[in-house]
C-alpha cells in the first residue's frame, strides 16, 4: 500500500515537467515542485513522528529558518547555493539543538505544545524582522546561483534539483531508520525504560533524530523559498505544521516513502480540489477523514 | 565478600504514603539475594530506586563502591547493572533474537552507528543467539517477541540481560504469572547462571527462593525486617508474624 502509493507520487513527480510541456502550462510544473519540497518536509517530520515517536507540532518553524536563512544571505549577496544551503542547513540544526534538548524532557502532549510554542516564537521572531517585509515577507532577489551558474532559475532544471535532494533524504532517512542508531530510536519509541535499563542513552538518541529532522526541514525551507520566490512568516504558520503532520499521518507514519506520498498526495488533492469548486476545502476535510479511516482500517488486523 | 550494589538508609515516599523507610541493604558479588515481602511491600519501589528510575528522598546507592544515588538508569546500566521489569518489557515487531542483539549492541564498540544496518549483523547477533542458547530459546531465535509464551518472554528478558555482561541483575518477580512447570524452569535456569553475576531477586514463590537464595531480605510497608541465611528468616518470628505467617 505504502510502496503503490510512494511508486504513484514519484511518477508523478517525475512526470511533471513532462505534463507541463504536453499542456503547455507551466503552472503543472511549479506545482510538482512544491509537491516535491513539501514531501521533503514531510520525510524530516517522519523522522522525528514514525522513528522516534515524537509527535511535534512545531516544524514549520524549520521551514522557515531555511527559508530566511537564503533571504538573509541573498540580501549580503551570499546566496550561492554552495553558501546558504548549507548555512540553511545548519541554522535548522542550531534552532532544532537547544528547543529539542528543552522539549525532550516532555512527552505526549506536553511535546506537542512546547514543539508548538518553540514555532510559534520563531513565527513572531520572523514577523518582527522589519528588513525583511516583517509580516508581509518579501520576494528573493533571484533564483540562487549554483556554483555560479543560473541553472537553478532553469525551472525544469530545478525541479531535477528537488527530486535529486528528495531522493537522498528518502535514502538516507532509511538507512538511518535501519541503523543500530535507527533501531534504539524505534525501540525507544515503544518502551524508554526498557532502552534505557540496556544503558542508552535515550534523550541524547532522540535529540540527534530531532536535530537531524531540524536540519532536513530547514533543507526543505530553502528549497520552498527557492520555490515560490518569495519569504514570509506565513511559512512558519502553526497551521503549515499541522499540515506537515497531515501528510505523515496520511502516508502512514512508520516510513519515509510513505510520508512522501503523502505530501504529494495532500497537495495535488488540494490544489484539484480548491480549484473545482468553493467546495473544496470541505471536501478536502472529508477526503481527508476518509483517509485516516482506511489507514485505521488497514492497520487494524496487523497488530 | 564484597558488596557489589548497595543501598543506605533509603527512603521514598509517593506524596504521603512512604513505600521505603530507612532500607539498607547490600548485594555480594556472586550471590543470589532474595526479596521477599506482601504485595505492595515497596519492592518495585526498592529496584526502581537502585535501578535508578526512582529518585530516593534521602539515602544512597552505591555500585561497585562508587556512589550512583542520583545517576540516571543508563549509566548503571553501563557501569554493569542490568534488570528485568515485573511487567515483561520486550520490543515489539523484533524477533526474540533481535531484542537480544538490541541488548548486545548496548555494550558493543560504536552502539549507535547511524548508517550500519542492525538487522543481520553478525557481531551483534552471534552473542545474541549465545545468550539465547544460554536460556533455551535458541529454536525460538525468529519468533516476534509479541508471540512468545509468557514464561518464553521472562526467558528472554533474562537472555537481554545476560548479554548485557553484567555485575549484578535486579530481577523483579520473574516468576510472575507462570505455570509450576514453567517456573521451575527459569528456577533452575536462575540456579544454572548463580556465580556468573550477583542477583537480587525479588519473588513472591517462596519455593523458588529456597531454592536460590544465599540471603534472604524481607520487606514490610517499606520496612526492612530482617535478612539473613533462609533458615534463620524462615524460622525468624517477626517475619513468621508478619509475612510467613499470614501465607500458612
Ligand atoms: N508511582 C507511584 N505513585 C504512587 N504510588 C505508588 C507508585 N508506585 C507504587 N506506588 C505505591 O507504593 C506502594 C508500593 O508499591 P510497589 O510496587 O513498590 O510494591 P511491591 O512490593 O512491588 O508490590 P507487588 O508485590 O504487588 O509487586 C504501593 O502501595 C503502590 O500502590
Ligand atoms: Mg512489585
Amino acid at each position: 500500500m505504502t510502496r503503490l502509493a510512494a511508486a504513484l507520487a514519484a511518477a508523478l513527480l517525475l512526470a511533471a515537467p513532462l505534463a507541463a510541456w504536453a499542456a503547455g502550462n507551466a503552472y503543472l510544473l511549479a506545482l510538482g515542485t512544491r509537491a516535491a519540497v513539501f514531501a521533503l518536509a514531510a520525510v524530516s517530520l517522519q523522522f522525528v513522528v514514525g522513528f522516534a515517536g515524537l509527535v511535534s507540532l512545531g516544524h514549520a518553524a524549520f521551514l522557515g529558518i531555511g527559508a530566511y536563512a537564503l533571504l538573509m544571505l541573498g540580501g549580503a549577496g551570499l546566496d550561492e547555493t554552495l553558501v546558504s544551503l548549507p548555512v540553511a542547513v545548519l541554522a535548522g540544526a542550531l534552532f532544532a539543538w537547544p528547543t529539542g534538548w528543552v522539549a525532550l524532557r516532555t512527552r505526549g502532549v506536553t511535546f506537542l505544545m512546547i514543539t508548538l510554542a518553540f514555532g510559534q516564537m520563531a513565527y513572531f521572531v520572523a514577523e518582527a524582522l522589519a528588513d525583511y517585509g516583517g509580516d508581509d515577507g518579501m520576494p528573493l532577489d533571484r533564483a540562487p546561483p549554483l556554483a555560479g551558474t543560473a541553472l537553478l532559475a532553469q525551472p525544469v532544471a530545478f525541479h531535477l534539483f528537488v527530486l535529486l535532494l528528495l531522493a537522498a533524504a528518502i535514502a538516507a532517512a532509511r538507512l538511518l531508520g535501519a541503523s543500530r542508531f535507527g533501531r534504539v530510536l524505534r525501540a525507544a519509541r515503544q518502551d524508554a525504560g526498557r532502552v534505557a535499563a540496556l544503558g542508552f542513552d535515550v534523550t541524547r538518541v532522540r535529540l540527534i533524530a530531532y536535530v537531524a529532522a531540524g536540519a532536513a526541514g530547514a533543507l526543505a525551507g530553502w528549497l520552498l523559498a527557492v520555490t515560490t520566490g518569495f519569504v514570509s512568516p506565513a511559512l512558519l504558520d502553526w497551521r503549515v505544521a499541522g499540515q506537515l503532520l497531515v501528510m505523515v499521518i496520511l502516508g502512514g507514519v512508520a516510513a519515509p516513502e510513505g510520508a512522501a506520498a503523502g505530501a504529494v498526495g495532500l497537495v495535488l488533492a488540494e490544489e484539484a480540489l480548491s480549484a473545482a469548486s468553493e467546495h473544496g476545502r470541505i471536501a478536502l476535510g472529508a477526503l481527508l477523514l476518509g483517509a485516516a479511516l482506511l489507514r485505521l482500517r488497514l492497520r487494524a488486523p496487523a497488530r | 565478600m564484597s558488596d557489589i550494589l548497595a543501598a543506605a538508609g533509603l527512603t521514598k515516599a509517593f506524596g504521603g504514603l512512604p513505600v521505603t523507610r530507612n532500607v539498607s541493604l547490600a548485594v555480594r558479588a556472586g550471590e543470589i539475594h532474595a526479596l521477599i515481602g506482601p504485595n505492595g511491600a515497596g519492592k518495585s519501589s526498592l529496584i526502581g530506586q537502585l535501578a535508578g528510575t526512582l529518585t530516593p528522598d534521602a539515602g544512597r546507592v552505591t555500585l561497585d563502591g562508587a556512589e550512583v544515588t542520583h545517576l540516571p538508569p543508563h549509566l548503571r546500566a553501563r557501569r554493569g547493572l542490568a534488570r528485568t521489569f515485573q511487567v515483561s518489557a520486550l520490543i515489539g515487531g523484533l524477533s526474540a533474537l533481535e531484542n537480544v542483539a538490541l541488548a548486545v549492541q548496548a555494550r558493543a564498540p560504536r552502539p549507535l552507528a547511524p548508517f550500519r544496518r542492525a538487522a543481520g549483523d553478525a557481531a551483534l547477533e552471534q552473542p545474541a543467539l549465545a545468550a539465547l542458547a544460554a536460556v533455551g530459546l535458541a529454536e525460538r531465535a525468529a519468533a516476534p517477541a509479541e508471540v512468545l509464551a509468557h514464561g518464553e518472554r521472562r526467558a528472554l528478558e533474562i537472555a537481554c540481560a545476560l548479554a548485557l555482561q553484567p555485575r549484578c541483575v535486579l530481577l523483579d518477580e520473574p516468576l510472575a504469572g507462570m505455570g509450576h512447570a514453567e517456573g521451575r524452569a527459569i528456577v533452575g535456569l536462575l540456579g544454572g547462571l548463580k556465580g556468573r553475576f550477583a542477583m537480587l531477586l525479588v519473588e513472591h514463590d517462596m519455593e523458588a527462593v529456597f531454592a536460590l537464595a544465599d540471603r534472604v531480605s524481607v520487606l514490610v510497608e517499606g520496612r526492612l525486617i530482617a535478612t539473613g541465611p533462609p533458615e534463620a528468616v524462615r524460622a525468624d518470628p517477626a517475619v513468621r508474624a508478619a509475612y510467613l505467617g499470614e501465607a500458612g
